[in-house]
């Protein structure tokens, strides 16, 4: 446990319970207990993580250090004491004396947590202004200076801009600086970086983490990634379903975890996969270019790769570089402008009308979002049994034990085949998902992110069941996705995209090792990994970098 | 030349509105010519003689092609010409200008004061969200929403009129008529139009409201420790004035449609009175220019809605 | 099996009754629905149970028998304008492109105009029957129906489920039929409820305009015309219809609002259970 008798604590949380109603329709609303008895603290200066998977409770636990509940969220146990007073007990003008003064708070989505009607510079230094000590002079010098350290373009003026003037990474350092303005004691980051792209993230981490040492502030940093608490905390929490997992400084727990779970955490994606051999093509996509109706430019310029049979091909990229949009076109829902898709040694229609019976059959998909790629009217033996039926006219007592067979194939077992979406839990639908895809026997499946909405050891067994799936039946996977440590995991080939080209392709070991081009070299660069000290290896790795040039 | 962005759309806008007043006038037109006999015969009925029939063909043109009557018809209308009344033989254009003014007095009466008590109810069932004064208010205008605005009128007289007699159960106004008086006059069709609209209006409000209450930027506004006061006067009434005024004007349009039935009930002088009477006699070129008039106040409320929320866009004002 | 809620239970008995009362009316009205029994505004008694009407017809057998024709034609105006407009809102948006565009456009254009102004223009020129006033009110009233379909199919086809169904390469009949219209059917009974309501009102308003059902035939708006110059002597009989069709409006309210909960939370399969 951190030594707490050192320095005066900043925070204290003691024996934390919050609870919130939950109000299933048609039913009476009942209680529901969210974090079970949390106790943790926090000294002056220091940052604390704050990890787990979602519903595990870190922001509910963030956010009460504020004595705020979010949507109905209650604190109906333990206290909550900031220099040394118990807030709980603060009335509304306590609180209003603490909330946006010693205590800040940044969001997950500075987008929709700033005001839209109004410019930036009057939000961040609302507080500043409103406690009256300096003037509106004083409070924007301070906040250009702010917009500077955190390092915004053009920091003399960006506060004149609206909010949807400014993209999402320099918002998320905007709302950093509204949270530093009026020198709070403490500021909490509640997971600030998830929604940016991973090239983006390094920046705001980077910014994020100067601007805490450089004002001294003390922080609790809310994330699901493991790999980025561990570059800005000095403690770490592991919470799991409320409750506390493991607790102690930020070495300990990523080099030498205590608990089962974190372990887990830390090893996630340890897959071992060893790359196979070049072979001819299955699919063979060739001088590929696409645009969507009434836009003016092309989302794909002249993709060309291939995929044996077999094997895994990643495609890998950042949101927009064109990376589901090869799958659209692939699956015949996009047709493309120009170039071929030659597919098992015929050419395949662009267009999904012209397609045979076959090629559908033998080309299926995989959703990222499993909750919305299933009919929730329909049970899981008709999702299953439908492509049955309708490609093998399979029916009965035939189809039924099809299923069944589906389904252990999937490691789900029996008492699954009557029940609903709805029933089933996140990492069992996308189960549900698969067996429909291997269904229809196919050569080849089209996995569009379908790992990035789970959790992260849900999403490793789903990762080990595709590559048994591989061995077992042969069938080669176009494997899209933002995330380069699956990639790693699962790949045979990887093609990285880059505003709508491929940027570099070959197999995974030619990829992956130097000497790398530009945006590969960024992109791969910026994939935090589970050790101290790396964010500032890679900033000093690119400053001589750019001092070389 | 490049317009701003909003004034652009503005412009596509008002083109739009122009264009659906022109179809609205062609469905108008058409929806008096869709019998498929003859229209003199069903104004007449059975019993006309031949000659009546003929001067009534002639009268109303028909022995002309539908295109050609409808054009002529239009350009009427567009130089303030709205045509000759069959029961009378008087041009209708005079007579419905007054009537309209009568009606526009009324609906702005009632306007006036359901605007403002809407917007103010809508505010207090947020304020007390789901605790008494929301529920007692959602019970109310659901109450009033349920009973059509004849009962209502029926329901205010018996009470308000003959029971305790605050107000006259007829609404009388007449040339020369004192300001005042006209009040006094138009006191229980102005009850029953405001709870009319009331309902919907109150609701669609409070729904506005709460959407931007419970929106990011307004937590953050709490979690910066600010004033009850300065949140709602900083942060979410800027962003709510765009969705109330929209929900406002697509009352008023409500309204509209509310008076024509009110006036009949109190036989008050307006337009709604002038359409019904006219609909029974079967007088076909008043009808037209009434649902013309009506139709040309409806799409231009929804139109003003429109362009208000464009002008409150943010986005559009300031575009990147 | 669910519970059910008290104010569904009201809402569905009350309903129900009027329902029955408009089906049974020939065996439940005391007297013709034109026969003339009394004087004048009788006040309520043992044989008059809500008294006479303004020529001396007794109010209660008018009152069953309006509103089995309140009733018949509101139904029959909203089964139309389901029929209309869930049909034609399903195919706009599935088949998309100018089916779409056309359907969408004539139902803006229909919409920029009032209904009752729409109703009142038709209405000068064609005679005033049953079975026109039914036409008019359910073509009028499925421009609102097309757009609540197209609307949720819409939002439904553009579900990964669908296009994980079309890369299969179904039919649009198996689209349409299974994958589209279980999702669509909740939201599409609720409206039901608000479109029978707003068609009682509706001929009630027509009726009551003197353009709507006519005499002798009884119906609730006609009745309140009938009855409208008594209110200045005090005397209630035309609020009776009021009575009714608030507590038929607000019964049919209920039942909607349960009907909508209880497929909602069917929505995941058993889970309400």
């Amino acid at each position: 446990m951190p030594d707490s008798a050192v320095a005066e604590n900043l925070l204290e949380i003691r024996d934390l319970v919050l609870e919130a109603t939950s109000y299933p329709p048609g039913e009476p609303p009942k209680n529901v207990t969210l974090v079970h008895g949390v106790s943790l603290c926090l000294q002056k200066g220091k940052v604390l993580g704050l990890i787990g998977e979602s519903g595990a409770g870190k922001s509910t636990i963030g956010l009460s250090a504020m004595a705020y509940g979010r949507g109905g969220v209650r604190i109906t146990g333990g206290q909550v004491i900031v220099n040394g007073r118990d807030i709980l007990k603060a009335g509304a003008r306590g609180l209003r004396s603490l909330r946006g003064k010693e205590v800040t708070y940044v969001a997950q989505s500075a987008a929709a947590a700033f005001n839209p009607a109004k410019p930036l510079m009057g939000q961040v230094i609302e507080t500043t202004l409103a406690s009256g000590q300096i003037g509106r002079a004083e409070a924007e010098a301070r906040a250009v200076d702010l917009f500077r350290q955190l390092g915004l373009p053009d920091p003399e003026t960006i506060g004149t801009r609206f909010p949807h003037q400014v993209s999402g990474g320099q918002l998320q350092r905007v709302m950093t600086a509204m949270a530093l303005c009026p020198k709070p004691d403490l500021v909490i980051f509640d997971e600030p970086t998830t929604a940016l792209d991973v090239t983006t993230q390094i920046d705001v981490l980077a910014a994020i983490k100067r601007a805490i040492r450089e004002t001294g502030v003390a922080a609790l940093y809310i994330t699901h990634d493991l790999a980025v608490v561990a570059q800005v905390a000095d403690d770490i929490m592991v919470l799991r379903h409320g409750r506390t997992v493991e607790y102690g400084p930020c070495k300990q727990v990523i080099e030498a975890p205590q608990e089962e779970y974190t372990r887990a955490l830390v090893s996630v994606r340890s897959i071992d996969h060893v790359e196979k051999a070049e072979a001819p093509p299955l699919l063979s996509i060739q001088n590929v270019t696409a645009r969507y109706k009434g836009t003016g430019f092309d989302v794909l310029k002249n993709v060309s790769v291939d995929l044996p049979p077999g094997q895994t091909l990643a495609i890998v990229g950042e949101s927009g570089s064109g990376k589901s949009t090869l799958a659209r076109v692939i699956t015949g829902l996009l047709p493309a402008t120009r170039g071929h898709i030659r597919f098992d040694g015929r050419d395949l229609s662009p267009d999904l009308t012209g397609r045979t019976r076959d090629d559908l059959r033998e080309l299926q998909m995989i959703y990222q979002m499993a909750d919305v790629a299933m009919n929730p009217r329909q049970t899981v033996e008709t999702i299953i049994g439908r492509p049955l039926e309708f490609y093998f006219g399979l029916r009965g007592e035939a189809k039924r034990k099809r299923v069944q067979e589906l389904l252990d194939q999937i490691e789900m077992g029996h008492g699954f085949a009557d029940r609903y979406p709805a029933e089933l839990s996140g990492g069992q639908k996308q189960r549900v998902c698969i067996a429909r895809a291997l269904a229809a026997k196919p050569k080849l499946i089209i996995c569009d992110e379908v790992t990035s909405a789970l959790d992260p050891l849900v999403a490793d067994g789903i990762l080990k069941l595709l590559l048994n799936l591989q061995a077992e039946e042969g069938v080669a996977y176009l494997f899209i996705t933002h995330d380069l440590a699956t990639v790693r995991a699962i790949a045979d080939r990887i093609a990285v995209m880059f505003k709508g080209q491929v940027q570099r392709y070959g197999s995974k070991t030619d990829v992956l090792s130097p000497p790398f081009d530009d945006y590969t070299d960024l992109l791969l660069s910026s994939v935090p990994e589970m050790r101290l000290g790396w964010l500032e290896e890679v900033l000093a790795h690119r400053r001589m970098a750019s001092a070389g040039n | 030349m490049t317009l701003h962005p909003v004034a652009r759309l503005a412009a596509q806008r008002i083109a739009l509105g122009l264009l659906l007043l022109f179809a609205a006038s062609v469905l108008i037109f058409l929806g008096t010519q869709i019998l498929p006999g003859d229209v003199a015969q069903a104004i007449l009925g059975r019993s006309a003689t031949q000659q009546s029939l003929a001067t009534l063909r002639e009268q109303l043109g028909l022995n002309e092609p539908a295109l050609t009557r409808y054009f002529s018809w239009l350009a009427g209308v567009l130089h303030g010409d709205l045509g000759i009344a069959l029961s009378n033989g008087q041009p209708i254009a005079p007579a419905l200008a007054k009537r309209l003014g009568n009606t526009l007095f009324l609906a702005g009466a009632a306007a006036v004061i359901a605007v403002p008590l809407a917007i103010l109810l809508g505010l207090i069932s947020v304020r007390y969200l789901n605790r008494w004064p929301d529920r007692l208010i959602s019970a109310v205008t659901l109450a009033t929403i349920s009973v059509p605005e004849f009962l209502l009128g029926y329901i205010v007289i018996f009470f308000l009129a003959v029971q305790y007699q605050f107000l006259p159960s007829l609404s009388t106004v007449y040339d020369g008529m004192s300001f005042g008086a006209r009040l006094h006059a138009i006191g229980l069709p102005v009850i029953v139009l405001v709870l009319a609209v009331l309902g919907h209006m109150m609701r669609m409000t409070r729904a506005a409201i709460l959407n931007v209450m419970q929106s990011a930027y307004v937590e953050t506004a709490e979690l910066k420790g600010l004033r009850p006061f300065a949140i709602i006067a900083k942060h979410a009434l800027p962003n709510a004035v765009a969705p109330v005024v929209n929900v406002v004007m697509l009352n008023l349009a409500y309204l509209v449609v509310g008076v024509v039935v009110v006036e009949v009930v109190f036989v008050y002088p307006g337009m709604g009175q002038y359409l019904v009477d006219h609909v029974a006699k079967r007088d076909v070129p008043v009808v037209q220019a009434c649902g013309l008039v009506f139709a040309a106040v409806y799409i231009g409320l929804n139109l003003v809605a429109d362009i208000v929320s464009i002008l409150a866009n943010p986005r559009l004002r300031h575009p990147r | 099996m669910m519970r059910l809620p008290v104010s569904a239970l009201i809402g569905l008995c009350l309903t129900t009754a009027y329902f029955a009362a408009a089906l049974l009316a020939p065996l439940i009205a005391p007297f013709g629905v034109a026969e003339i029994v009394g004087q004048s505004w009788e006040p309520a008694s043992a044989q008059f149970w809500l008294g006479t009407d303004s020529i001396g017809r007794d109010l209660l057998s008018r009152m069953i028998w309006g509103g089995r024709t309140t009733i018949f034609v509101a139904a029959a105006a909203t089964a139309l304008s389901f029929g209309l407009g869930s049909v034609l809102g399903f195919f706009a948006a599935v088949r998309g492109g100018w089916v779409d565009q056309v359907l969408s456009r004539l139902v803006d254009l229909l919409m920029s105009i009032p209904s009752l102004i729409s109703a009142l223009v038709v209405l000068s020129v064609v005679p005033v029957t049953i079975p026109v006033l039914i036409l008019v009110m359910g073509i009028l009233d499925s421009t609102r129906v097309f757009r609540l379909a197209r609307a949720v199919a819409v939002d439904i086809a553009v579900m990964d489920y669908v296009e994980a169904v079309r890369l299969r390469g179904e039919k649009q009949g198996w689209i349409i039929f299974r994958e589209i219209l279980p999702n669509a059917l909740s939201p599409l009974v609720a409206e039901m409820g608000l479109r029978f309501i707003f068609a009682v009102l509706f001929i009630s308003t027509l009726s009551f305009l003197g353009l709507g059902v006519q005499p002798p035939m009884a119906d609730w708006g006609g009745i309140v015309k009938e009855n409208k110059e008594g209110i200045v002597y005090g005397i209630p009989a035309a609020l009776v219809p009021a009575l009714a069709i608030a507590t038929l409006a607000i019964s049919v309210n209920l039942v909607a609002d349960w009907v909508l909960d209880r497929t909602t939370s069917l929505k995941g399969g058993r889970n309400a259970r």
